[in-house]
């Protein structure tokens, strides 16, 4: 398909701005002397290629999308129509407090509901995504050790189950990295954790249930141990779909932690982004929050700054309208629909999880939490078919893949996350599918190698694109 | 695989190769075929340290990144900037494909024969 | 309630059932007793209409002024129709991150082209797929200039202090060292910056147009960081780069910015787009997600993300960034906004920045205020006043117009863009000079 620079004609254009109505100045300054290359395509051109686009990008309202550790739920419309009223959409992040009472009590009323739910007493919303939530929460405990002059703790811990982005997360703080392995379910093993932990421990980052889709039992006994050792605990909200209204990581031991509204909290993610990653913490830790909360002073709302804040993380208030969309959907949920939705979500991924350990192998053969992992070891080794060759051969289905080769600790996994919003009837036809996708690969494995066989593309050369970057269009 | 009896090697799968007082380092066959299509090296600068047994060097596929680590201590002397653009090299010719040439040589790691090296490989298989 | 649930209670104990457990209590069991959360404090469900009534409520609360003089970081552009549509389709809206390169066609060619459009407008040879905001693009700008040998960031103190305050927070992370550079005449003072800056210098940081809406000399800040090694990085309004000189033609290694004014509402602050391209020299070090053009196994024109063994999913803790989620879908409302004004509408509208900021300068000078500093500007300007700025704004806030921004007692930073018509500021004068009065 062509590109929007490479359609429509030179002189093409929309009738956007009026005429100018004062006198025209011109500058001195060095003016711009490279040409510029934009679009020239006409309203109805225009139009056209984006419905072109989107008819070759898959969303969650095209079909399945039980993609692990993204809880890839359906996004409420209302939830949409709300992040685009007027007055949200009009209001300048500087002006007057008195004038954008409104946004701050969205913000002030997102705060405590986020904080009941994850057992924490204070919210910062500013941080746009997870990964820059985990970034803030781990500069509250850089600031924290700071400030009781405990230099010497420089390390987190981090298993080697956990998302890529904890342990990069972790440099940009300043800190060095320590992995500890898991045991053979997956969870965190207490002799290795007791002897990583001492007085160079920052804190331990934790997601529960973990990657494998596993409840570490011993979560308790884990805070405790980095707590007695001097630590502090981060728990990694990418993973609170499945516990939300079943139990609450401040109740767990945990510190501090973020909350991706994207995922949990149906705010959609829009091709990747934006997100929202507010990150909750104990009370002891408040005084180090970046930006401003919103505080209810009286019958109104106020701004107020941490006394010792670790600065800004972003500029503003954060991902605002997303912030719109996630407290649309807990007002509608309410306290039973929250424990609902995690209750379903758990239903579904362990429905799935015993109707495909017929035919597939189960990493962790246990009751799952939202999600569970599978792995093609043996597929690969005896019919040389990989994670991969599944995942292709599901898009001529009509469904995306679950997420491919993580955790890491898994030999070519594929983890499924169905998500509450997904009824029987299309679980019981994906678990037909993946029967059958299995059942080819057994009879005819070049058919599923070659997999996909319908999309608008067939597999990309990505050794190609990598080897000789091509990362814009040439005019 | 190839495995040329006049190199040495590592189990981290690294040849080296003596000229003279020079030592020149690389990444054997059995690594790149394991590794698959390379598409980018990070090399250290000319200058600086490497100690035998620790990275001193990543190489990176599309969904992989795998560090390569220096059988000997000494000081850069010369990296092989061709890799840079051409990575694909390591794939088509490894022992061609130096990564560095090291000079200052001191400590060395305990390196491998040719047919040691082969017999380690179906070990690691 | 169970809103969005589709289960019934009926079909929940069936599927309980059939997979072998009691009730959810059972299924949950999995979960030790010692945590189990008894109540959440939370209200009950609502109903669709009853939802959309509060927030509604909540959003009438806050004040819709009839015209907007501030900027500062967040500036009010007009938005065409076509934007808004075009990045409501459910298909963009409801996507993840497009990995499976087969399916995501059309998210991955959006990107591509936003990557075109950007170093269109800077002139630069890469951009990446964008990051949160122009604050984080400015920090994550910084990040990548540092190496063993450079590790001072020089920061003009004329760049907008809420971008300055997330710079030194993830410097703050990272214990790297920052370094102010001086405003002189409402410029940065690049003598100053010569002196200040040594062999260590990893580089200089300055914002066009600036804080105060100047036009800095970036020709010379490019030279000044050159000469010690370090590298330039222009932090850009990119509404005004259809009609000023790009930072490639002034020398700079880094291009960033807001993309807020490309098409995006103010809305109290977010969600935006933080744009960042670089000269290919440095494509390795810019952080983030980055699409590639290549060819499917047919040979047909395929994207896909590439370079990806930089990032945090592969390189862990030796990734430059731990940014995942970007803001793609507002750097698709950047691409859309672009390919519908066009060249021509996107000179258009900078210009019009350009002549309604001086009418607004010259015609409050007549009212009573005074310029601080000389010099040229882009949109924005500080004017001083021997009347308290707030007693000024006060007086517009009454009519409903939004003032400009309060820099101190008597300084107010003013922006006009090409939303603001002649006969509204016409009426901003009239109260200004009534006030001055």
């Amino acid at each position: 398909m062509e590109l929007i620079f490479e359609i429509g004609e030179e002189g093409r254009q929309l009738d956007i701005f009026p005429k100018c109505d004062v006198p025209e100045v011109k500058l001195n300054a060095n003016l711009r002397k490279q040409e510029l290359h934009l679009a020239h395509v006409s309203e109805q051109e225009l139009s056209r290629h984006y419905t072109k686009l989107a008819k070759r990008t898959h969303g969650v309202n095209d079909g399945f999308y039980p993609l692990g550790s993204c809880t890839m739920k359906y996004n409420p419309k209302v939830n949409e129509e709300m992040a685009v009223l007027p007055g949200f959409t009009n209001v300048h992040p500087l002006a007057p407090v008195e004038s954008v009472q409104g946004c701050l009590e969205v913000m002030e009323t997102l705060q405590k509901d986020l904080a009941e739910i994850a057992g924490m007493d204070a919210v910062t919303l500013q941080p746009a995504a997870g990964a820059h939530g985990e970034f803030t929460g781990l500069l509250l405990i850089k600031a924290y050790h700071e400030s009781r002059n405990d230099k010497k703790r420089n390390k987190i811990i981090v298993p080697d189950s956990a998302h890529g982005t904890n342990p990069a997360s972790a440099v940009m703080a300043g800190f060095e990295v320590i992995n500890i392995p898991s045991d053979d379910k997956g969870c965190v093993d207490l002799d290795g954790l007791r002897a990583a932990v001492g007085e160079d421990t920052a804190g331990l980052m934790l997601t529960n249930p973990n990657t494998v889709g596993v409840f570490d039992k011993n979560i308790l006994e884990i805070t405790k141990i980095v707590h007695e050792a001097g630590g502090l605990c981060y728990y990694d909200g990418a993973n609170l779909n499945a516990v939300m209204g079943q139990c609450r990581p401040g109740d767990m031991g945990f510190d501090v932690l973020h909350i991706n509204l994207h995922k949990t909290f149906s705010t959609p993610h829009g091709g990747g982004g934006p997100g929202s990653g507010p990150v909750g913490c104990k009370a002891f830790l408040a005084e180090f929050l970046p930006g401003f909360t919103a505080v209810k002073n009286g019958n109104g709302y106020e701004k107020n700054y941490a006394k010792n804040s670790i600065g800004d993380v972003r500029t503003m208030a954060g991902n605002f309208l997303v912030m719109v969309k996630a407290l649309t959907y807990i007002t509608t949920l309410g306290k039973e629909g929250i424990k609902e939705a995690s209750s379903n979500a758990v239903l579904n991924a362990n429905y799935m999880r015993v109707k495909l350990s017929k035919t597939y192998h189960m990493a962790y053969p246990v009751t799952c939490m939202h999600e569970f992992v599978m792995t093609l070891e043996e597929e690969h080794k005896n019919i040389n078919i990989a994670a991969m060759d599944i995942a292709k051969a599901m898009l001529d289905y009509g469904i995306h893949p679950p997420t491919m080769y993580f955790p890491l600790i898994v030999h070519e996994a594929l983890m499924v996350e169905p998500t509450e919003t997904e009824t029987k009837e299309e679980m019981d036809h994906v678990i037909n599918v993946l029967k059958e996708i299995h059942d080819k690969a057994e009879a005819d494995p070049d058919y599923i190698r070659n997999s996909p066989h319908t999309t608008v593309i067939s597999r990309p050369d990505e050794v190609n694109a990598a080897r000789n970057p091509i990362v814009a269009y040439e005019f | 695989m190839n495995t040329p009896a006049e190199l040495k090697y590592t189990k981290t799968h690294e040849w080296v190769k003596m000229e003279g007082d020079i030592a020149v380092i690389g990444l054997t066959d059995f690594a790149q075929d394991a590794l698959g299509d390379l598409v980018f090296v990070n090399l250290p600068e000319e200058g600086d340290a490497v100690t035998a047994g620790e990275v001193f060097a990543d190489v990176e596929s599309v969904k992989a990144v795998s560090d390569v680590n220096c059988p000997v201590s000494g000081e850069v002397a010369e990296i092989n900037e061709e890799l840079l653009d051409e990575p694909a090299k390591i794939n088509e010719a490894p022992y061609d494909a130096w990564f560095i040439k090291v000079k200052n040589v001191g400590d060395t790691e305990d390196l491998m024969t040719a047919d040691e090296y082969e017999a380690f490989c179906k070990t690691e298989n | 309630m169970g809103r969005y649930v589709p289960n019934t209670k009926e079909e929940q104990l069936k599927m309980l059932n059939e997979i072998g457990y009691k009730d959810f209590d059972d299924l949950f069991s999995v979960i030790p007793e010692s945590v189990r959360l008894k109540d959440l404090k939370l209200e009950e469900g609502k109903s669709e209409l009853e939802t959309a009534t509060i927030i509604s409520n909540m959003a009438l609360k806050n004040k819709q002024y009839k015209a907007i003089y501030r900027g500062a970081g967040a500036y009010d552009h007009y938005i065409p129709s076509i934007v808004k549509q075009i990045t409501s389709k459910e298909e963009f809206v409801t996507a993840y991150t497009p990995y499976q390169a087969e399916i995501s066609q059309g998210i991955l060619q959006s990107i591509f082209e936003y990557q075109t459009a950007i170093c269109q407008l800077t002139g630069m040879d890469v951009s990446n797929a964008c990051v949160y905001d122009g604050g984080t693009a400015a920090a994550e700008a910084c990040a990548m200039c540092k190496d063993r040998k450079h590790s001072v960031m020089y920061i003009s103190e004329a760049t907008d202090p809420k971008v300055v305050s997330v710079i030194k927070t993830y410097c703050f992370g990272s214990n790297t060292e920052v370094k102010m550079v001086p405003v002189k005449d409402g410029v940065t003072d690049l003598d100053k910056a010569k002196e200040m800056m040594t062999e260590g210098a990893a580089c200089l940081y300055i914002q066009q147009p600036n804080y105060y809406g100047q036009i800095e000399d970036a020709h010379k800040a490019a030279d000044v960081a050159h000469n010690i090694g370090a590298k330039f990085i222009m932090g850009c309004n990119p509404m005004s780069l259809a009609i000023m000189e790009t930072p490639r033609e002034a020398g700079a290694d880094i291009a960033v910015g807001e993309g807020q004014p490309l098409g995006l509402p103010i809305a109290f602050g977010g969600p935006y787009v933080g744009f960042m391209a670089c000269v290919s020299d440095m494509m390795r070090k810019i952080p983030g997600r980055i699409v590639g053009q290549t060819v499917d196994h047919d040979g047909n024109r395929a994207y896909v993300l590439t370079l990806q063994a930089r990032e945090q999913h592969i390189r862990r803790e030796k990734a430059s960034s731990n940014i995942c989620s970007n803001e793609a879908l507002c750097a698709m409302t950047v691409s859309v906004y672009l390919a519908a004004v066009g060249k021509a509408g996107l000179e258009e509208a900078a210009k019009q920045c350009v002549n309604k900021s001086h009418y607004l300068l010259s015609e409050l000078e007549k009212a009573g205020l005074k310029r601080v500093y000389g010099g040229e500007f882009f949109h924005e300007f500080v004017t001083t006043s021997s009347v308290p700025a707030d007693k000024i704004l006060k007086a517009l806030e009454d009519k409903n117009i939004l003032g400009g921004y309060k820099l101190s007692d008597n300084e107010i930073l003013w922006c006009a863009t090409e939303k603001n018509t002649k006969a509204s500021m016409d009426e901003v004068v009239a109260i200004v000079k009534e006030v001055c009065a």
